[in-house]
């Protein structure tokens, strides 16, 4: 059992997302920056799939009920402590029973996840942990608040050495805070539609991380784009990455809790291997834009997921003594 | 009626697992057919482990199981494209699954506290209260689509008269159950949520239900409808 002592900005419950029911208006969630997940997950012997903790900005405060592995991925937060200790990222730490975990704030980027071995153990709600926070839906409809007592799986037992092993992941291939972010995009279905300013402007131009984004969507501030002239469309299905072009403007790229269909222009789509960083994109975040081909994004995903294939099978190894 | 066979269908890649195949941009009962029919089919093919089918009016999302990151690159949108393109190359009305969908009929206490906007469309129609109810509950409306909200069925077949336009100021809670016409579409709102669609009745039938892991949702793409006014209501 984890007890939430204080709950930080906005903490919920996510998996790899809820599957098979989007023809019935139900989104697929899931956490924000995959990969990072899946690692926090690995590196304390769980399924890369298993349901964390997704922390955004400023992370929480909790009490685990029982000796613990932890690990923590995603964007730095370098104020973490377990017990007054600090807690280092991108690495399994065992954690005793009644330890507080203070995670405090990020230094740069948006989301971090907290893993614990055996997962984080509520019954899933439609094939899924997760929380669609938009939709109010999931084993828990909202984020976790102070007083929560989230059940834990089955201990997991790593290799002894474990604890003392000086080692973690490097972090640079699956975090990168850098500004501007440059997010690879393809063409969408009324890209040709732009006028010729807002055209280069696409991916000339600097964008900013509006407030107002969140898991639904990321709004891209500071340059206008506008249509040649307006497109009337039917309301069809949307996948994360998409980009948006409401008539006021500013261009809205879809997350991971977009609403299953929507009807607003589609100027363009965040290639899938750069929905990790754009998860990272906190308010004011600079981005820029620029054309990748479908055959390249293709190739940068397939490598992307060969990587992180290759490392949760290596760290897995590592955790029981393998290597 | 036309024929599904002349009907062209394009093919946009939309994530890496997935492609987008619009039949049109048309609001229209046929074409939306189509889409079923085409939905149906490509369901039933089970050997393209296709994970996600997600209709709309005159489009569908079709999105295939990525392969764990192994050592062989998974086939990219042309070869999906190609299976498609020739398992839906004779698509007939006739044939398909969808021709005999499942019928639900949705008893409706018109107006009412929550019908609140049942007179408005009245007006708006220059119907009297009776000859709204009576051509609401007339069709046999068409599932085109399910979106907006987990499930929020988008149906087709309202009588002209009673296009509506939405309501200027949204509402910020419309209730669970509540009936209402927004603009040629009518639907049921299945759990409270913002609305600016006009309120027309409501249903004690409940159209979601999230534990519920085998039929979340009443209501399913490409089903029919029909609205059955309620003894003592209005």
């Amino acid at each position: 059992m984890i007890k939430v002592i204080k709950p930080g900005l906005l903490t919920s419950l996510q998996d790899m997302g809820r599957e098979g029911y989007a023809h019935l208006g139900i989104g697929a969630a899931g956490a924000a920056d995959a990969p990072c997940a899946r690692l926090a997950n690995t590196l304390v012997g769980n399924r890369p799939e298993a349901c964390v903790l997704e922390l955004s900005l400023q992370g929480p405060q909790l009490q685990l009920q029982r000796d613990a592995w932890v690990a923590l991925c995603g964007a730095p937060m370098p104020q973490a402590r377990h017990d007054k200790q600090p807690l280092p990222m991108w690495r399994p730490v065992r954690v005793r029973a009644g330890a507080s975990l203070d995670l405090g704030g990020m230094a740069a980027g948006c989301r971090a996840y907290l893993a614990v071995d055996g997962g984080i153990d509520v019954p899933p709600l439609l094939g899924s942990r997760s929380t669609d926070l938009n939709a109010r839906l999931g084993p828990l409809e909202q984020a976790i608040k102070a007083g929560d007592e989230l059940p834990l799986g089955p201990p997991v037992e790593l290799h002894p050495d474990t604890e003392s092993l000086e080692w973690s992941l490097d972090p640079s291939p699956w975090f990168d805070a850098s500004q501007p972010v440059v997010l690879r995009v393809l063409a969408g279905s009324h890209t040709t539609m732009l006028d010729d300013a807002s055209r280069r402007a696409l991916t000339e131009a600097t964008f900013q991380v509006g407030t107002d984004s969140n898991r639904v969507g990321v709004r891209l501030l500071d340059v206008p784009l506008m249509l040649r002239e307006p497109v009337e469309m039917l309301s069809e299905a949307s996948v994360p990455g998409v980009i948006q072009l409401p008539p006021g403007g500013e261009p809205i790229v879809l997350m991971t809790e977009h609403p299953v269909t929507g009807g607003y222009p589609r100027i363009g789509k965040v290639a899938d291997v750069d929905l990790p960083r754009l998860a990272q994109c906190r308010p004011g975040h600079r981005v820029r834009l620029t054309w990748i081909h479908p055959d390249a994004a293709f190739s940068a995903l397939h490598e992307q997921r060969r990587m992180l294939g290759k490392l949760e099978g290596d760290i897995a190894r590592r955790l029981t003594g393998e290597a | 009626m036309e024929s599904y066979r002349t009907m062209e269908i394009s093919y946009e890649p939309m994530s890496a697992s997935a492609l987008l195949l619009r039949f049109g941009q048309r609001m229209d009962a046929t074409v939306n057919a189509a889409v079923h029919a085409a939905a149906a089919r490509i369901r039933a093919a089970s050997h393209l482990a296709i994970r996600e089918l997600v209709p709309a009016y005159a489009s569908l999302l079709v999105r295939w199981h990525m392969p764990a990151a192994g050592f062989q690159a998974p086939p990219r949108h042309a070869w999906w494209e190609a299976q498609l393109r020739e398992l839906l190359r004779d698509l007939d009305r006739q044939a398909e699954p969808s021709a005999t969908p499942r019928t639900h009929r949705i008893q409706v206490n018109y107006g009412g506290e929550v019908g609140a906007d049942l007179e408005q469309v009245a007006r708006h129609a220059n119907l009297s209260v009776d000859e709204v109810i009576a051509r609401h509950t007339a069709p046999e409306y068409q599932v085109a689509m399910i979106g907006f909200a987990p499930g929020f069925a988008y149906l087709l077949g309202l009588d002209e008269a009673l296009h509506t336009p939405r309501r200027e100021a949204p509402r910020t809670r419309v209730p669970a159950g509540a009936v209402a016409i927004g603009g040629a579409q009518t639907g049921v709102y299945p759990s409270e949520l913002p609305g600016g669609w006009q309120l027309i009745g409501h249903t004690d039938t409940r159209l979601f239900d999230p534990a519920d892991s085998e039929r979340p949702c009443l209501l399913a793409p490409g089903d029919r409808v029909r609205f059955v006014a309620k003894e003592g209501g209005a």
